[in-house]
């Protein structure tokens, strides 16, 4: 066992830190914000995320909007993905990168319209990154005078709604039913006439939404949907589970799966790229990777036993040369066995056998198919 | 038996000991404290030393590991380990109802006792847990 961190040093609050700490949950530091990493256990908020519906505050992400003439264009040339033809309530993933292709963050983005018709852009970023692509953003700015740029991160407070009941409990939460929306879709409703933004999105691997709330609004809202779901089995959750539920469902996470030195395609995520008909910040680099082919391939690993794979743990070719790295892994609540996503050399990675030095001792591992776990569809 | 966790010793590193004269053999039986397996919460993996091992104090001699964390085992005596609880990894779940008991890691026959002094008693163990927790 280790000892406590005990060093001073003062970490941002969220709108609902007040809430989490009343509830018991055990707050750790996490990009610059403290926040829950369980109340209960990372299991039980699991298994009541698969079975009925859990809550994560995730207001530490940032909330970029872009108002104005240009946004979509700006936006254009920032994202892998295109967003000039995003149309309003859509919602779209994909990356910031560099011109080498090196991506500088993951994101969504959505195109909303508000009560009185006006339209915006939304650019959800991971919360360790925010600063980092507000930078990348300003010069971008100058191009297109008439974007209007505002950091919402700090006026407002996000709220994941994940789980198979979620969107059956919360249909008459507000104004607008958000199980009328297609998954990632979003738009601009409003509960007691305040205003929310529903988006049928998550990192969970299961059905439900995330909201976007006035940070001043934010605890009346969660309570208001835990008070919904109290009798289908809601529970809040922490950033514990949510590693887990993600890991599952083989989403990537930046600073684990995803940062400068891998290019979408090597991360496995062609989807959100769309190279042809148009130009963004690293395009060419990253056409160059897909003709050429990734180096090194993100692949899912089962190891043997119970002994868990831990990040930054060497793979193995079963003939003992080093070939790779996991990236995240640990046990499955789910599956009841350790899981591991691993960044491999491209020419062993359709090998079925593999081996992974944990702590100094070699166990063998077998190669699964990403994601080690899917919801089924109804 | 009944180990009684107001009369053992106490790492930093919240592992427990309990010395016991065995056939003129100082015998320190070594596990984790209840506030440890609690702060831990979700205990999926253990792994325990070989029989036989020469462990000195404050090295490492096994792990236990959370679904979130890997967390080392570290021995608050030095000594030869001399039987590890094999059935412990298996029934990790048990640990949380029955620390001190059922839930003993390794017994080591102790050949460096000075590392006994530098280990709390009890009621300076929970001042620590409550100043932490």
């Amino acid at each position: 066992m280790s000892q406590a961190d005990s060093s001073p040093q003062t970490y941002a609050q969220t709108p609902l830190g007040d809430w989490h700490r009343s509830a018991g949950a055990k707050m750790v530091p996490f990009a610059g914000y403290e926040m829950p990493i369980q109340y209960e256990s990372i299991v039980s908020e699991h298994h009541a995320c698969r079975n009925a519906a859990a809550l994560f505050d995730v207001s530490h992400m940032g909330r970029l909007r872009f108002d104005g003439d240009g946004s979509e264009a700006l936006l254009d040339r920032l994202l892998t993905r295109r967003v000039t033809d995003l149309p309003i309530g859509g919602v779209r993933y994909g990356m910031v990168c560099n011109q080498d292709g090196g991506i500088l963050d993951d994101v969504l983005v959505s195109h909303l319209k508000t009560p009185s018709e006006s339209r915006y852009h939304l650019l959800v970023v991971n919360a360790s990154n925010r600063a980092k692509i507000v930078e990348w953003i300003k010069p971008l700015l100058e191009d297109f005078p008439k974007v209007t740029f505002s950091d919402r991160t700090e006026l407002t407070a996000m709220i994941a709604v994940q789980g198979p009941l979620a969107m059956e409990t919360c249909k008459r939460l507000f104004s607008f039913d958000p199980s009328r929306l297609k998954y990632y879709q979003a738009r601009i409703t409003d509960q007691f006439s305040k205003p929310v933004i529903v988006s049928r999105t998550g990192y969970t691997g299961e059905g439900g939404f995330e909201l976007v709330v006035r940070a001043e609004e934010a605890t009346r809202v969660w309570e208001n949907v835990l008070l919904a779901g109290r009798e289908a089995g809601f529970v809040p959750a922490g950033l514990g589970a949510r590693d887990t539920l993600r890991m599952e469902a083989a989403m990537p996470l930046y600073g684990h799966e995803l940062d400068e030195t891998v290019d979408p395609i090597t991360a496995g995520l062609n989807f959100a790229c769309n190279l042809e008909d148009r130009d963004f910040i690293g395009r060419d680099a990253i056409a160059a990777v897909k003709s050429a082919g990734p180096r090194r391939v993100r692949i899912g690993l089962l190891p043997a036993g119970r002994r868990p794979a831990r990040e930054g743990c060497d793979v193995l070719s079963t003939d003992g040369q080093v070939i790779g790295k996991i990236t995240s892994g640990g046990p499955s609540p789910t599956l009841g066995y350790p899981i591991a996503m691993a960044m491999v050399d491209a020419e062993h990675a359709t090998a079925s056998e593999f081996e992974i030095d944990i702590r100094g001792k070699r166990s063998p591992a077998t190669r699964t198919k990403l994601p080690f776990y899917r919801r089924a569809q109804k | 038996m009944s180990r009684d966790k107001s009369k053992l010793l106490y790492a930093e590193t919240h592992e427990w000991v309990d010395v016991a004269e065995e056939g003129g053999q100082k015998i320190a039986t070594i596990g984790i404290s209840g506030f440890a397996i609690e702060q831990l919460n979700d205990l999926v993996y253990m792994e325990l030393p070989e029989v036989g091992k020469t462990i000195d104090a404050g090295e490492e001699f096994g792990e236990v590991e959370s679904v979130k964390a890997v967390s080392p085992l570290y021995s608050p005596v030095g000594g030869e380990v001399i039987e590890v609880h094999a059935e412990l990894p298996d029934n990790l779940d048990q640990l949380n109802d029955d620390p001190y008991d059922f839930g003993w890691i390794v017994k080591l026959k102790i050949e460096d006792e000075s590392a006994l002094a530098n280990l709390m008693d009890f009621a300076a163990y929970e001042k620590q847990c409550a100043e932490s927790g």
